[in-house]
């Protein structure tokens, strides 16, 4: 990214006689223009190298695979090749490379990931389309109540007029943000739902429900996720606080604190309007990054409780070798990842006037 | 201040104390270099106690319980054990009298398919550290080489390296990962999945080392060995290398964990090497076999509580290594 955090230039130095190149050098070194080209560069890379490497290799999975489908279809064992041909053919692998790689990009570019091979008249938007939404609802609420719960305890674990329990009260959490989101689910599958039995251990919803807006079906759906979202929180809150005790601390190094004290301000407004409002703007970017780690956690949380989001759609996907719905599945997840931390790199320097991207 | 004390030189102050001393200040390191150093300890006596039983056994039912079966200890019949020194554990198959476990026979307990999990675990916590050591090695070497080229000669080189770091950062390794162990089609041991991981994971070092790279070249003592004519090399080894090193160590501690979880993440998806006894694998059939409502709880707790082990201790040395480096933190609350 060519971007640097800089103060403001005065226009006038920068400005460009020509105006077809000022107008040129104005979009190109926009920051939002080159912050959604280094988007679309990032898709395509991955893209590229989910295509490219594989072939690599010299084998075909593939093909193997749908020779592996074409032969329990079918109980004539000679018909074999043609049929896993007509395959290919109807799914373009006998194309040349180059065109095949064209065809490629263009079906992503229109989000179309082909059809699923295991559930064959299904295409994969439609499969991935069901569960999204019970992943993005899980991360969701998970992200933001970790964001404010990790973040309001590292504020006061950073503050120098906290009382000195708080840090011995925050260490079990400090240590869970090291432990993998899933080994603690499993820990809370078995306390709550086998020793204790007081929550389902899988599913979003209990087996006989079908999903309706009713006040029953809704609890019965909060309850489910009660483990999933606890399992994916309690890991999170640690990496939170930890980013915000740090940026408090140096906050408090600044002069402006001093001058807030010197005022004569009582202690409240000077941690909430002072300190927390400056330490928490890093935390923001903090965000962006923890999208990715928080995902693939998210993804075997979800195969662990066989929550019925894109996590657990991708493990089955992989158990029966669909190559389209895996990699529909990731390049998805890949997709919405690049363009949240595209908002927020983008978002950033509204919230903090002090950060102004500008051209170096 | 211990400068004095110092120079009356025994080894033991010359170089056991100043470590003791630093110790007292920065317990995070110390506790988490003893756990790993525990745990390392721990299986390697338990892998030469089995040797040592393995050696010595007649009974050819009970040979080699380390290396009888794909997933480590040997089948002991059809039955699956609680730990043996489990007393008030119930046994999920009814078991002969003279087949009843003598104390310790089973430390660990036996899966569904009986094996011994004791072994199981034994042998896999070296393969899941091998993994994320070479993972931690191979990109901290490639992150600091790429790092190096991109700060010290800038220009075009350190424009593709950055674009290439910010285009790897945002774009989830663990996943790409997946599609190509699948596409693929082979199961990758224990070294090509930590070769692997360092392949999607080796930006993040990049970009940590480049940072402190950038920040240390406009050093003084930087421009001084370059005005007296020092080579490029020398002044990246003998001048800035020694200023690194501790942000190197944390960025390695930092992708060994990194490598680690992602491994282990991968095999409970069920991409791991279905032959090796790795505690990701382990995980893997605990899920599979569904051994937590079964509710042997013997087969996910061991292994949980090394995974925790290693990742605490990284995680504590971690936070130590960031102390070193950057001593700033100290406790100024």
């Amino acid at each position: 990214m060519a971007n640097t955090t800089t103060r403001r230039v005065n226009p006038a130095l920068t400005a460009k006689p020509n105006p077809v190149v000022a107008f040129v050098g104005a979009f190109f070194g926009n920051f939002i223009v080159r912050r959604f080209l280094l988007f679309l560069l990032t898709v395509w890379v991955a893209a590229t190298v989910i295509f490219v490497l594989p072939r690599l290799t010299g084998q075909d999975p593939v093909k193997e695979k749908l020779l592996l489908e074409a032969q329990r279809g079918g109980s004539v064992q000679a018909g074999m090749n043609e049929m896993a041909q007509e395959y290919s053919a109807r799914l373009g692998l006998d194309l040349p490379l180059h065109q095949q790689y064209v065809n490629y990009l263009y079906d992503l570019s229109r989000l179309d990931f082909g059809y699923s091979i295991a559930y064959f008249p299904r295409t994969v938007n439609d499969i991935i389309v069901d569960s999204i939404i019970w992943s993005f609802g899980l991360m969701t609420v998970t992200l933001a109540l970790a964001f404010l719960i990790g973040t309001g305890a590292g504020a006061l674990l950073g503050w120098s007029r906290s009382p000195g329990w708080l840090s011995y009260a925050f260490m079990p959490f400090l240590t869970l943000s090291a432990i993998p989101q899933y080994m603690l689910g499993l820990v809370m599958m078995f306390v709550f739902a086998i020793m204790l039995n007081l929550l389902p251990f899988f599913g979003a919803y209990s087996p006989g429900n079908l999903p309706e807006w009713s006040l029953s079906f809704i609890l019965d759906m909060l309850r489910h996720a009660i483990l999933p979202a606890l399992s994916i929180l309690l890991s999170a809150v640690g990496f939170w606080a930890i980013g915000m005790r740090g940026m408090m601390v140096n906050t408090q190094g600044e002069d402006f604190m001093v001058q807030a004290d010197a005022k004569g301000l009582n202690g409240v407004r000077i941690f909430v309007r002072y300190a927390v409002r400056n330490a928490l703007l890093p935390q923001v970017t903090g965000l962006a990054i923890s999208f990715g780690t928080l995902l693939t956690g998210a993804v075997l949380v979800e195969v662990l409780f066989q929550y019925p989001g894109l996590g657990n759609t991708l493990f089955y996907a992989i158990r029966v070798s669909d190559f389209f719905q895996i990699t529909g599945i990731v390049m998805t997840i890949i997709i919405s990842l690049a363009f949240a931390t595209m908002l927020i790199d983008m978002i950033y320097p509204l919230i903090d006037p002090r950060v102004k991207y500008t051209q170096n | 201040m211990r400068l004095a004390r110092r120079r009356s030189g025994s080894f033991y102050q010359e170089r056991v104390e100043p470590v003791v001393l630093y110790g007292r200040r920065n317990p995070s390191l110390i506790v988490g270099l003893a756990m790993l150093g525990t745990l390392l300890v721990f299986t390697v006596i338990g892998l030469l106690g089995y040797a040592q039983l393995d050696a010595h056994t007649n009974d050819p039912s009970q040979h080699s319980r380390l290396d009888a079966f794909v997933s480590g200890g040997a089948p002991v019949g059809d039955k699956r054990l609680p730990p043996s020194w489990c007393t008030w554990c119930e046994d999920i198959a009814e078991l002969d009298a003279d087949k009843k476990p003598t104390l310790f026979q089973y430390p660990m307990g036996t899966d569904t398919q009986s094996r011994d999990l004791f072994a199981t675990n034994l042998r896999g916590i070296p393969l899941t550290l091998g993994t994320g050591l070479i993972a931690g090695l191979l990109s901290v070497g490639l992150g600091t080489v790429t790092a190096f080229i991109a700060a010290y000669y800038r220009g075009l080189p350190d424009v593709l390296i950055r674009l290439l770091t910010d285009v790897g950062i945002s774009i989830p390794g663990l996943l790409v990962l997946i599609i190509i162990r699948i596409q693929l089609g082979t199961e990758l041991v224990w070294w090509q999945l930590g070769a692997g991981l360092a392949a999607v994971g080796w930006v993040f070092s990049s970009r940590t080392v480049r940072a402190q790279v950038l920040v240390l070249r406009e050093q003084p003592y930087v421009e001084i060995a370059r005005q007296s004519g020092m080579s490029g090399l020398a002044i990246i080894f003998r001048e800035m290398m020694p200023n690194l090193i501790p942000y190197i160590t944390a960025s390695f501690v930092g992708s060994v964990a990194g490598a680690i979880l992602a491994s282990i993440g991968l095999e409970a998806l069920g991409l791991g090497d279905f032959s090796s006894p790795s505690l990701g694998m382990t995980v893997y059939w605990v899920i599979q076999f569904g051994a937590i409502t079964l509710g042997m709880w013997w087969w996910w707790l061991f292994p949980l509580i090394f995974i925790v082990i290693i990742f605490v201790s990284l995680f504590l040395i971690s936070a130590g290594l960031d102390e070193w480096s950057n001593p700033r933190l100290r406790r100024q609350v």
